[in-house]
């Protein structure tokens, strides 16, 4: 399992995902793999919810507010999503 | 704060629920937990089971496992189910495999948001028999066949483990195997008819440890419903949670809309409210039983225990039914504190299950014979 990520791609929420916030971040559940996950906290959601209206990735994580220096950070964990389907790339 | 101490406190729906549909039952294994068999009169109308479904997707639980009784001897079933998809609630549900005719299974592998788990509790027609009655292991495997030709792949088998299959690993997964689906264990709780039987049907101490092992060695590939966090206590905790979500991010509803705190809890001290009064929404946000729930816990006798951060003291029905205190070790202790602290029950004094919907007197490999007109379950319910 690559754990890679295409900071410069664009990505989205997987259409069989659904999305819950909670105090701490969010849970995702993918009705596909049928897998729970979690985003760890609300920075991190955020993020997750402006990658469908970004070009790419890494312009999500400005526009989600996140500092040039932690975007290796939000990287890693968008890298996560990734590779269990969470997220997936937009064509 | 982690995850699990985020859990802890309760979340503002539940991630999933159980959901029993009906008490009426074709079977009556020796463990149910809900003491199923006669349907109840009083159970929720089909509109009543879409106002719940309507409220569940609103609150955006992600799934809920439908069991009974027999959920698919309610008439109204098949148009729950899509109801429910339609709603983006993802169904699981438990069945013997009574229902799953060749039409059936090919309309369940057209589903995406389905999933089908046939209840199997022995590798052998004669393990599986004895718990399950004469018969359901054949019904249970031509579900399977069913399944595995209409292409549903990944259905579960879902095996509960007890002193008399805990040998038979192995061989429920080379049935998995056999039909392409995936295995999944869970724990035997002295909960409903399941009281009576436990003593004499959960796993000794060896085979909890041989069971361990097995699971540690088949990590994800196996599931487990996160049922057997009580064997973390051994080191390694097993793939899951590994908390008890009870009121916390799991619940019960039961036929009759009643909820509790989970499925293995169908006692009055573990009613939180019923979806007549007011909704689900209302019971799981302000019930004070599921408040005190989600306040932090003490951990009673096990708080010395070096293993008490993994194993958290275990499961709270396992320790009410079998008349154990809530804040000490589980009766199946890894360490052995649950064994001695069961020497010194009363067993007189235990509690009962709330409710019981049997149709005669379950015993294990034996049953009395029904009186003709309780041979059909499904007596009383329309068609």
């Amino acid at each position: 399992m690559s754990t890679e990520f295409d900071l410069d791609a664009a990505w989205r929420l997987h259409p069989q995902v659904s999305l819950r916030p909670e105090r701490f971040g969010a849970l995702l559940y993918h009705f596909g793999t049928r897998r729970l996950s979690f985003l760890k906290s609300t920075a991190l959601l955020d993020v997750v919810r402006m990658l469908d209206a970004a070009p790419n990735a890494r312009v999500a994580c400005v526009n989600a507010g996140v500092a040039p220096e932690q975007v290796s950070t939000y990287e890693r964990a968008l890298g996560t999503l990734a590779a269990s389907e969470m997220i997936v790339e937009r064509s | 704060m982690s995850l699990v101490e985020e859990f802890q406190y309760g979340l503002d729906a539940p991630i999933c629920l159980t959901w029993e549909l009906t008490y009426a039952c074709n079977l009556a294994c020796v463990h149910c937990l809900s003491s199923s068999g006669r349907r109840d009169p009083r159970e929720l109308s089909t509109a009543e089971c879409q106002a719940v479904i309507d409220e569940l997707e609103r609150m955006q639980v992600f799934y809920v496992n439908i069991g009974g009784g027999e959920p698919t001897v309610r008439s109204d079933f098949w148009d729950l189910v899509d109801y429910a998809t339609a709603h983006h609630v993802g169904v699981k549900f438990s069945t013997n495999g009574v229902r799953i005719t060749p039409a059936i299974a090919r309309r369940l592998a057209a589903s995406d948001y389905l999933d089908v788990q046939i209840s199997l509790d022995g590798a052998t027609a004669e393990v599986n028999d004895a718990v399950r009655g004469p018969g359901s292991y054949a019904t249970a495997l031509r579900a399977m066949e069913n399944l595995a030709a209409a292409g549903l792949s990944g259905f579960k088998i879902s095996v509960v483990v007890t002193r008399h299959n805990a040998g038979q690993l192995d061989a429920f997964q080379a049935i998995a195997e056999r039909y392409g689906a995936q295995l999944r264990l869970t724990r035997l709780r002295p909960s409903g008819r399941g009281a009576d039987i436990w003593d004499e049907l959960h796993p000794t101490a060896g085979q909890q440890r041989a069971l361990y092992d097995w699971l540690v060695a088949h990590g994800e590939d196996v599931l487990t419903g996160d049922s057997f966090f009580h064997l973390a206590g051994y080191g390694e905790a097993l793939p899951g949670l590994n908390l008890c979500g009870a009121g916390r991010v799991v619940c019960l509803i039961d036929p009759l809309g009643d909820v509790y705190a989970c499925p293995f809890a169908i006692h009055d001290n573990f009613l939180a409210g019923n979806v007549r009064n007011g909704g689900f929404e209302k019971v799981w946000r302000e019930s004070e039983l599921f408040a005190d729930l989600r306040r932090p816990q003490t951990g009673g006798a096990c708080t010395s225990c070096s293993a008490f951060d993994a194993c958290r003291g275990g499961c709270m029905a396992a320790k009410f039914f079998t008349g154990l205190p809530l804040d000490g070790p589980d009766p199946e202790c890894v360490r052995g504190h649950g064994a001695v602290a069961l020497s010194t029950v009363d067993a007189a004094r235990t509690p009962r299950p709330s409710g019981n919907h049997s149709r005669v007197p379950v015993t294990i490999g034996r049953r009395p014979p029904a009186r003709a007109c309780d041979e059909n379950p499904l007596a009383g319910i329309a068609h």
